[in-house]
């Protein structure tokens, strides 16, 4: 398992080379992506306002203050990614994004996706939101704010990991390795509980 | 000073002890979680499990260092409430305060609100609403303190539950299947490694409440009273952890941090279960407040 240092925007290489059980750290900006605004993008058919090829997107809606025109991050942490399973083909088909950080992982539709473009799904810890705000840097933009919190926002990051390649570009999905180990070892664990 | 001196100020301390217990629950972990993940991490011996529970951990010590939330998700605000039997108590102004303090913690720290309507989705951003914050009372006999546990309850957990009304020929086989495939199938979602609350008996929806109480109330590493329980809940612990989902369900040895299950008697044709999980970052915060009027916080 190898650990690499990414800098955005990622490439077709970058992303093609992780495999499941790689750590990866990141440098540069990700943006953050959420039901609401995944939803205008892909059922209202509005292109995002900001370019995301190469980008790193996380499933997120963070806490934030307002400052002198700006943001102020206050907490940011990672939602469920499943909901957002369906817009992965889009993101990542239409509009170049090689990445998505999230919790819990993803399906099928994000499977093929990341396989048919090059992309890669990478596991941060939920529930984790103190480090993760301590990760990022600064909020860099904001787009689509009439959709706070779920708006488009770019942040800078430093180190940005250990983030884990749970989903890789030729279709593995580690949440299912591990759920079809569980369900190998099912019949051991049910005998022993004299099921 | 009495007890009846001290009732005026009563619920103005009960609105002020609800407010901290939940911005206190939201920012410092337990002495008892924090060791069974320590724990934990020293049990992992692949890279990957011990990667994230390293940032566990990290991220329990950046919480404490910066007095920053450790998740986002404020949750759903539950009071658990023990009125000893000796206090001179009006129950509807008890509620209405710790009604105003999750309000204040809510607008005053601030918190994201994630309470909301249940079809028309409006939210009051107090994290306040009809029934919420959810308060259950319990009396107790030749007492004179208030005790107050506070339990932000988060969604990627609570999504995760499960009851099954059993038929008594699937006996205890049948509840133990069900435990484990509920498990299995919550697998990475609830953010393991978790805490599982099982409920046994009583009627459905006391069934659910047990499970509630078992997976948020208890400390990790308790016991139930009852020894046949008790060895029940070791029993299935161990089980559950040979499944090997691990932390964040990317594998490894610990997938609970601990398994507790309360019970009530049932129906005499029914063998209720029900599943319900607490994440990793298992919050809770306790005060007593003493009939002086003299509060002490815990957990």
């Amino acid at each position: 398992m190898a650990e690499y240092r990414l800098t955005t925007p990622l490439s077709e290489e970058d992303v093609r080379k992780l495999k499941v059980g790689d750590t990866v750290f990141l440098e540069g900006t990700i943006f953050g992506i959420r039901d609401a605004n995944l939803i205008r993008m892909f059922e209202h058919n509005v292109p995002p306002p900001v370019d995301l090829t190469g980008a790193a997107c996380i499933h997120t809606a963070p806490n934030v203050r307002k400052v002198n025109g700006g943001y102020e991050k206050v907490c940011i942490g990672t939602t469920t990614s499943s909901r957002m399973d369906r817009f992965t083909p889009g993101l990542m088909g239409q509009y170049g994004v090689r990445a998505i950080i999230g919790k819990a992982g993803m399906m099928e539709a994000s499977m093929e996706a990341m396989k048919k473009y090059g992309g890669c799904y990478l596991a941060i810890v939920g529930g984790a939101a103190s480090w993760e705000t301590e990760k990022i840097q600064a909020i860099e933009g904001v787009w689509w704010e009439d959709l706070m919190p779920e708006a488009i926002w770019k942040f800078r990051v430093r180190d940005f990991g250990p983030l884990i390649v749970a989903m890789d570009s030729e279709g593995n999905n580690m949440y299912y390795q591990v759920k079809a180990r569980a369900r190998d070892r099912l019949a051991d664990i049910y005998k022993r509980l004299g099921i | 000073m009495t007890t009846a001196s001290v009732n005026g100020e009563l619920y103005s301390i009960v609105e002020d002890t609800a407010k901290s217990l939940y911005i206190k629950a939201l920012k410092d972990l337990p002495p008892d979680v924090r060791r069974a993940l320590q724990k934990a991490y020293e049990t992992e011996t692949e890279d990957t499990p011990r990667k994230v529970l390293s940032t566990m951990l990290e991220a329990i010590a950046i919480s404490d260092d910066k007095q920053r939330l450790l998740c986002q998700d404020t949750g759903i605000p539950l009071y658990f409430v023990k009125v000893g039997s000796r206090l001179n108590i009006d129950i509807p102004r008890l509620q209405e305060a710790i009604i105003r303090g999750t309000e204040r913690a809510t607008v005053e720290h601030p918190l994201r609100s994630s309470v909301c309507h249940p079809i028309k989705r409006t939210n009051h951003q107090t994290s306040t609403g009809y029934r919420i914050p959810l308060i259950n009372l319990d009396f107790v006999k030749d007492d004179d303190t208030l005790e107050i546990l506070m339990v932000p309850k988060g969604s990627g957990s609570e999504n995760m539950s499960f009851l099954k009304m059993l038929i008594p020929a699937e006996g205890i086989r049948g509840v133990k299947k069900f435990i484990i495939d509920s498990v299995l199938e919550a697998g990475a979602n609830p953010c393991p490694p978790f805490v599982i609350g099982v409920g046994l008996g009583g009627t459905a929806d006391l069934c659910v409440k047990l499970a509630k109480l078992a997976a948020v109330t208890r400390p990790l590493g308790s016991r139930n009273d009852d020894p046949d329980i008790a060895a029940l809940e070791e029993e299935l612990l161990e089980a559950v952890n040979q499944l090997g989902i691990g932390p964040m369900g990317l594998g490894g040895k610990t997938t609970a941090l601990a398994l507790n299950i309360e019970y009530a008697y049932t129906h005499i044709t029914q063998n209720p279960v029900a599943v319900n999980i607490q994440c990793w970052p298992a919050r809770r915060a306790r005060a007593k407040i003493d009939a002086c009027g003299r509060v002490e916080f815990g957990y």
